[in-house]
């Protein structure tokens, strides 16, 4: 069980910046999130795209800003469960929260904050019947460990970065053959990876099929078995050990949607007069996630939600100490 | 300016929505305050496919833009007449633009 002072769902620029201003009250913070690394949107769907309404930066890059918070907070030594989605939440008899993930990791804190901006990152997936057959043992969204694939024939189907970032890490490790599936002959990755992969296909380490797509699977003989059908309704059969159909992931609101809070146009609806606080006495929605009149889907006003919203978890957490506000310029900043 | 277009929802219900073209509206944003299921993940930068519709009009629009091309290229619904809603802009060429709201991807 880890325990802390504040559980933070969603390691986006907001989820990150409330640790650090946690850290100011000397509260501690763990967050969770399904995306393997911090950042959220940031670092998944625009991570090169430069950000304008920073206060003090006239342009930072998403990914760098993620960079930049990561190191703000490190004095105060946030934890993290990360690869893994808040699943449950419930009330332990000391009227603790206990969020537990989809991996059976438990955490528990006083208080909540739900920094889950649009919601849980999940793989899109092929629109084929019977993928759930298939999936764990030889169909994969998200690659936790590389060495699982040791001598095994991959095929790996998507045009982005995650598709032709993994085709070739696979075709320079672990894996005995590397094919490439893509719906266009127009990849939208970064040119040097697909440089890189036009020549290691030349050199025949990997296979690129363009202009085509999976739209059957079977299993025949311990292999998976797939129907590969050109734009030119050429179909041919593929067989290898696993298929790996990376189409990027798209958020949907996931498991805090039945944690019984009052959910508005798939938003968490707050009291945007106090603290940010939800209809559950010690849970807060701060960042994209919530909904109150008003409400502006900027990661600057998550900023400021996460400050005023930490000033009433101290209060919550300690009732019998009165806080009072101290600027870094005075007091510096003080790690645990 | 106050343009119309027609929309197809994906429970087959025909609405004709109307917006205005002086305060730089796009077409995702337009779905969005007619509280059509448009989610608009990426806010407008043609980096996801989650304003992807169908235009059943012959009306002007802007060229797709590499970065548009590329997600609908990775797109299992792509038709020849599919757009991204987010990169066509709200000005008088969309006049009575018709337009079908495709499947959630």
């Amino acid at each position: 069980m880890i325990k802390t002072d504040i559980i933070i769902i969603g390691a986006g620029p907001v989820g990150l910046f409330t640790v650090f201003e946690a850290g100011l009250l000397k509260l501690k913070c763990h967050l969770i999130d399904a995306l393997p690394i911090p950042g959220g949107q940031c670092a998944e769907i625009y991570p090169k795209k430069p950000i304008y309404d920073i206060p003090g930066y006239p342009s930072i890059q998403a990914a760098e800003l993620i960079d930049k918070l990561m190191l703000q907070i490190k004095p105060f030594s946030p934890g993290f469960t990360l690869g893994e989605t808040a699943e449950t939440l419930e009330k332990s008899s000391e009227g603790q929260f206990i969020v537990k993930t989809t991996q059976g990791t438990s955490h528990m804190a006083p208080v909540v904050a739900i920094a889950g901006g649009l919601g849980v990152f999940t793989p899109r997936k092929p629109p084929i019947d019977n993928l759930s057959e298939f999936e764990d043992q030889h169909i994969h969204y998200i690659i936790k460990e590389p060495s699982f694939f040791t001598n095994k024939n991959i095929v790996i189907s998507g045009g982005g970065d995650s598709a032709l970032d993994w085709a070739l890490f696979f075709a320079e490790n672990f894996a005995s053959s590397v094919k490439l599936i893509h719906r266009s002959d127009n990849f939208r990755a970064h040119n040097d990876s697909v440089q890189k992969a036009l020549d290691y296909s030349k050199k025949g380490k990997i296979e690129i099929i363009l202009n085509a797509e999976v739209n059957n699977i079977d299993k025949k003989s311990g292999l998976l078995v797939m129907g590969v059908k050109s734009k030119n309704n050429t179909t041919k059969v593929i067989k290898c050990d696993h298929w790996l159909p990376l189409f990027g992931l798209s958020p949907k609101i996931g498991p805090i949607g039945s944690w019984g809070l009052e959910i508005e146009k798939n938003a968490i609806k707050v009291n945007n007069a106090t603290d940010y606080s939800t209809n559950v006495n010690g849970i807060y929605a701060i960042g994209d996630v919530n909904t109150y009149p008003g409400k502006l889907k900027l990661i600057l006003c998550g900023f400021h939600e996460a400050a005023i919203m930490v000033q009433s978890a101290f209060k919550r957490i300690h009732p019998n100490k009165n806080n009072v506000l101290k600027y870094t310029t005075v007091t510096g900043i003080k790690g645990f | 300016m106050e343009i119309k277009v027609t929309v197809l929802d994906r429970r087959g219900n025909k609405k004709i929505i109307s917006g205005p073209t002086d305060i730089n509206l796009n077409l995702m944003e337009l779905l969005k305050i007619h509280e059509y299921p448009v989610e608009g993940t990426c806010g407008g930068m043609a980096l996801c496919a989650s304003c992807h519709v169908y235009i059943n009009s012959a009306n002007s629009l802007p060229e797709i833009s590499p970065s548009e091309k590329a997600m609908l290229d990775d797109n299992w619904d792509t038709k020849s007449n599919s757009r991204l809603a987010c990169q066509i802009g709200i000005n008088k060429d969309i006049h009575l633009l018709d337009i079908e709201i495709a499947p959630e991807s």
